[in-house]
């Protein structure tokens, strides 16, 4: 008996290296077979990866309301709701809420950028799966785009008799004209943010971005609409009605402003950190995040430039085949009695859709006596006075095609 | 005797078989993960990669054109991702290399605290990390003013948003990766193998050229693939510590995928991005012999 065998019975296992040579063979080629079942997969891949979208068509979502209404996953933006730590108050709205229906809310906050959240929720979505979401806020052209999918549930009006108290500003967007699937979480404005102390003067206008003072030292949104819309409307171009043409002629003059250096970087909200340490001296920013960034850096301003500035919005929407759906509209019709909004408001920031919650901030800030609240109740950048609304556009409700050549557009001038 | 004898005649055939079939089963489970989780989704990949449409109506059309792009519209953030991760990976390997030797052999009684110290930063997030490198190079930073006042860096000279800073960040980043190897090739060296060559009169040059560094081999072969193949992919670095002009592959990548839904041609800029790198580390472990990889 040689040692091999001897090892063979003590392991009970032959070696690849150990084998005979022809059953070596006999193990690759086996091995070979099973190679190439896989790579007559192909076929089949084709066949299945062919036409993703059409399989949308083919299925349906599971009817809402298949739940017990009890509970609801509320999948929302970070720091994007009131919550005790900072706050003015003793309970959240989240635990009024609770409270008050005995419907749980699971609130995650799991979107960072609606791309990403898109990304991850697409794959499902496609094949008709329910993603367990009874409500998510998403970006006007992000909720757009989940309408034009048939991805959004409709609203059941007689769940939501609040509604009424939405702001006449955001009643008919383009891309939902009767409110049919979504109700604004947030507003906010895009204009300028910057630090007199370092531009040494002040802005007016949003060309004074271009200054060549500034080279290398200001930046802007990586969100498509809120940068293209700022440039169009320097250059005396309507951001809601563009054509191909005026993006074109946009994205030229930042393309100009990006190969000579002048535009630093392209930024989601970390600009902010840039701007407080002054390495830029000036960004396209979100209205919210300079009232935040003012706490830190009590120089920094905000523009309302002459030529107008952006007005967008968040937005709650039912995704399709939700399970809670009526809980999910219980909700919704909560954060538009002007309490909650103002209670939300008065931690969030931005600015609040809800008529009436003006008021009902002071009147909450009476009655725990803080006049800091009461002071916030009068801040322009979260109730903008009718003058501010009136410079306000929205940017137009693009297609699929315009969208995708507009995104090709700017993605190639943002570097990537 | 016998009866044993009996018994196991009896059950050969079964016994042979069984024997045939557990190889295969041991590859079973290895096998099934890298069907499922490796081969499969490549096959998608290359079948979406060959797809032309607007999201979400693609269809198979053998779109070649769509591996052309990587050329005729990303060639610069392709050219930003080699020249990044080589010099990524020819810095790290520069600093790894004394400290995991100085590490596995004057560690003495510190080696365990010094190792856990090169990990320490790994505790804190990856995106954390890469934040931190834009106070350290801070226009107004200490570092800046440093470099300014030695006239190295002009008086509006920066280092954040320039190439700079983003090979700094893939080197902070993947360290360790560099290290680790290194480090474990060298504990490993037999010292008297080193005290031999030292009492046939080799100077320490010369017993590190001829003893000490060739059996490191192995963790330096380990090392450099595992910095250079995750920052040829890398974006993350040129997003937050670059502008648009030192964007890389990985930048593209994302974008096409996530903003344009352009899913065809991200998927054929992974993969071609995948064969290059796989045809750049084959000369590279070959020269550097393969055993070298699994000893």
């Amino acid at each position: 008996m040689d040692s091999n065998d001897a090892r063979r019975r003590l392991t009970g296992v032959p070696r690849l290296s150990q084998m005979n040579p022809l059953s070596r063979r006999e193990f690759l080629r086996r091995m070979g077979y099973g190679a190439l079942f896989v790579a007559g997969g192909p076929t089949l891949l084709a066949a299945c990866g062919d036409g993703t979208g059409d399989d949308a068509a083919g299925c349906t979502f599971a009817s809402t309301n298949s739940g017990d209404n009890k509970q609801i996953n509320f999948a929302n933006w970070t720091l994007y709701i009131d919550v005790l730590e900072d706050g003015w108050f003793e309970t959240t709205s989240l635990e009024d809420f609770e409270a008050a229906t005995g419907i749980k809310v699971n609130y995650l906050e799991e979107i960072n950028d609606n791309d990403s959240w898109f990304g991850k929720v697409q794959g499902q979505m496609t094949a008709c799966a329910n993603i367990e979401r009874d409500i998510a806020v998403l970006t006007d052209w992000m909720a757009a785009r989940f309408i034009r999918q048939g991805w959004a549930e409709e609203l059941n009006k007689a769940n939501l008799p609040n509604a009424v108290n939405l702001t006449d500003s955001l009643k008919s967007p383009g891309f939902d004209p009767n409110r049919t699937y979504t109700l604004p979480w947030q507003s906010g404005l895009t204009a300028i943010g910057y630090n007199p102390q370092l531009t040494g003067r002040e802005l007016t206008s949003i060309n004074d971005i271009f200054d060549p003072a500034f080279a290398g030292k200001v930046t802007m949104l990586t969100e498509m609409r809120d940068t293209l819309g700022l440039v169009m409307l320097g250059m005396g171009i309507d951001p809601a009605t563009p054509s191909l043409a005026d993006a074109e002629a946009a994205t030229d003059k930042i393309r100009q402003n990006v190969e000579n250096g002048h535009i630093r970087r392209f930024t989601g909200n970390d600009y902010g950190d840039d701007l407080t340490a002054g390495n830029v001296v000036a960004a396209f920013a979100w209205s919210g995040d300079i009232i935040q960034l003012q706490l830190d850096n009590p120089d920094l301003q905000f523009v309302i430039p002459d030529e107008g500035l952006m007005l967008w919005s968040d937005n709650m929407l039912i995704p399709a085949g939700a399970p809670n759906k009526d809980a999910a509209e219980q909700y919704m019709n909560s954060v538009y009695d002007p309490r909650v909004a103002a209670k939300i408001e008065s931690w969030v920031n931005y600015i609040c859709p809800v008529k009436g919650a003006q008021q009902a901030m002071r009147d909450l800030g009476a009655e725990i006596e803080d006049e800091d609240l009461v002071a916030l109740a009068d801040d322009p950048l979260i109730f903008p006075d009718q003058a501010t609304l009136s410079k306000t556009h929205i940017f137009k409700n693009l297609d699929e095609e315009e969208e995708r050549q507009f995104n090709d557009l700017f993605q190639a001038v943002i570097g990537a | 005797m016998s009866a044993v004898g009996r018994e196991v005649s009896s059950s050969a055939p079964t016994a042979a078989w069984r024997r045939k079939l557990v190889p295969y089963g041991l590859l079973l489970p290895g096998g099934l993960w890298l069907i499922i989780f490796f081969v499969v989704p490549m096959l998608r990949l290359v079948s979406v990669s060959l797809q032309t449409g607007i999201y979400p109506r693609y269809r198979f059309a053998w779109a070649w054109s769509n591996y052309a792009e990587l050329v005729t519209n990303y060639g610069g953030q392709a050219v930003n991702s080699l020249v990044y991760a080589f010099l990524a990976t020819a810095i790290a390997f520069l600093i790894a290399y004394p400290l995991a030797y100085f590490i596995a052999f004057r560690g003495g009684r510190w080696k365990n605290f010094l190792l856990v110290m090169l990990l320490m930063p790994f505790l804190m997030p990856f995106l954390l990390r890469t934040l931190s490198w834009k106070i350290i190079l801070a226009d107004h930073g200490l570092l800046v003013d440093l470099l300014k006042s030695v006239h190295l860096l002009g008086e509006d000279g920066r280092l954040l948003a320039t190439g700079v800073a983003v090979v700094a960040g893939i080197v902070y980043n993947f360290l360790a990766f560099m290290t680790l190897p290194i480090y474990v090739s060298l504990e490993k060296i037999d010292r008297s193998l080193v005290e031999a060559a030292n009492d046939l009169y080799a100077s320490p040059a010369v017993a590190f050229r001829k003893v000490t560094f060739p059996l490191s081999r192995p963790g330096v072969v380990a090392g450099t693939l595992l910095t250079f193949i995750p920052a040829v992919g890398d974006y993350v670095n040129a997003v937050l510590l670059g502008t648009p002009q030192q964007f890389m592959i990985g930048n593209v990548i994302q974008s096409r995928f996530l903003v344009v839904l352009d899913y065809p041609v991200a998927a054929a800029l992974s993969f071609t991005l995948m064969i290059v790198t796989v045809l750049l580390i084959i000369p590279y472990v070959r020269a550097a012999g393969t055993e070298d990889l699994v000893a």
